[in-house]
């Protein structure tokens, strides 16, 4: 559903429109429990935050004052409801990801230098290759340090844009494109890895 | 003049600002004018690019489980709280 669509829906409900209930709630259940089942690893947990963010978003809607802003007015609730969730479970030690990481090897070709990576050229084009590398994908984020892995389902999942995501993390902009980069060339690195092993090194 | 390949690290640095427009106008007109001359920075840009794709494109696999209608019925009494429908 396009940001537009949410914030139709978000007015209507404002507006008492009664209709606009199901639709608004489906599509919101769905998104929240997606992205907690990514943060927090677990379907039982994902099942429960959603709900519980769902009853403070009907229970706090009169707080929305701009329904253009409901996507990331839903997620900042979801990630604190998130939050509160993984305060009751064991906290994972977080890995910083340096940039020094995820640079290619390279070396020097006739033609000046070249680097080693896998070739992505049929990566557009090849429909069942994208499927495999969409799963692949899921796999990756769920394998990124937590700081990295909420903003890259913030900017590049959900599509929020740097300020909004900067709001729903309570993070500086600066620090949302360090991580989202930083995040972003793991998962080249991990697709790129696994394209390799595919036979498209 | 041959390629200046010194600038690859600049490059590599702020490519996710770059395909995300986020540079100022002078700092991406620089990183366009060198990516349009340097194979290994294309193909890397390249794939950066297609990874981000992919992520716009992730539809999760396991779908949450239908909404009781208990759960249901929750949701709609805050709604209606709220909204000082009760």
């Amino acid at each position: 559903m396009l940001k537009a669509e949410e914030a139709e829906l978000a007015r209507r409900l404002l507006g008492g429109d009664e209709a606009a209930f199901e639709p608004f709630m489906e599509h919101f259940r769905r998104k929240i429990f997606h992205h907690t089942i990514l943060m927090c690893g677990n379907r039982e947990d994902a099942e429960e935050v959603a709900q519980e963010a769902m009853l403070k978003v009907f229970g706090k809607l009169d707080q929305l004052h701009d329904p253009e802003q409901v996507r990331p007015w839903v997620f900042r609730i979801a990630r604190n409801e998130c939050l509160m969730k993984r305060r009751k479970s064991v906290f994972a030690p977080q890995r910083e990801l340096s940039l020094e990481e995820f640079r290619p090897a390279r070396e020097e070709g006739e033609n000046g230098p070249r680097i080693e990576i896998a070739d992505w050229t049929d990566v557009p084009g090849d429909a069942l290759l994208r499927e495999e590398l969409r799963s692949q994908i899921g796999q990756a984020i769920g394998e990124l340090p937590e700081t990295y892995r909420a903003v890259v389902l913030m900017r590049d999942v959900e599509e929020l844009t740097t300020e909004e995501t900067a709001r729903v993390l309570e993070i500086s902009t600066d620090l949302v494109k360090q991580r989202l980069h930083r995040g972003r060339l793991a998962l080249r690195k991990s697709l790129d890895e696994y394209l390799r092993i595919a036979g498209r090194g | 003049m041959a390629h200046d390949h010194t600038k690859c690290g600049d490059v590599f640095a702020l490519l996710s600002e770059y395909l995300d427009v986020e540079l100022p106008p002078e700092a991406c007109e620089q990183i366009r004018e060198h990516v349009e001359g340097c194979a290994p920075c294309v193909e890397f840009a390249e794939s950066l690019k297609r990874t981000v794709e992919l992520c716009k494109e992730y539809e999760p696999e396991t779908m949450p489980k239908p909404v009781s209608a208990a759960a249901k019925a929750e949701l709609m009494a805050a709604w209606r709280k709220t909204s000082g429908r009760v």
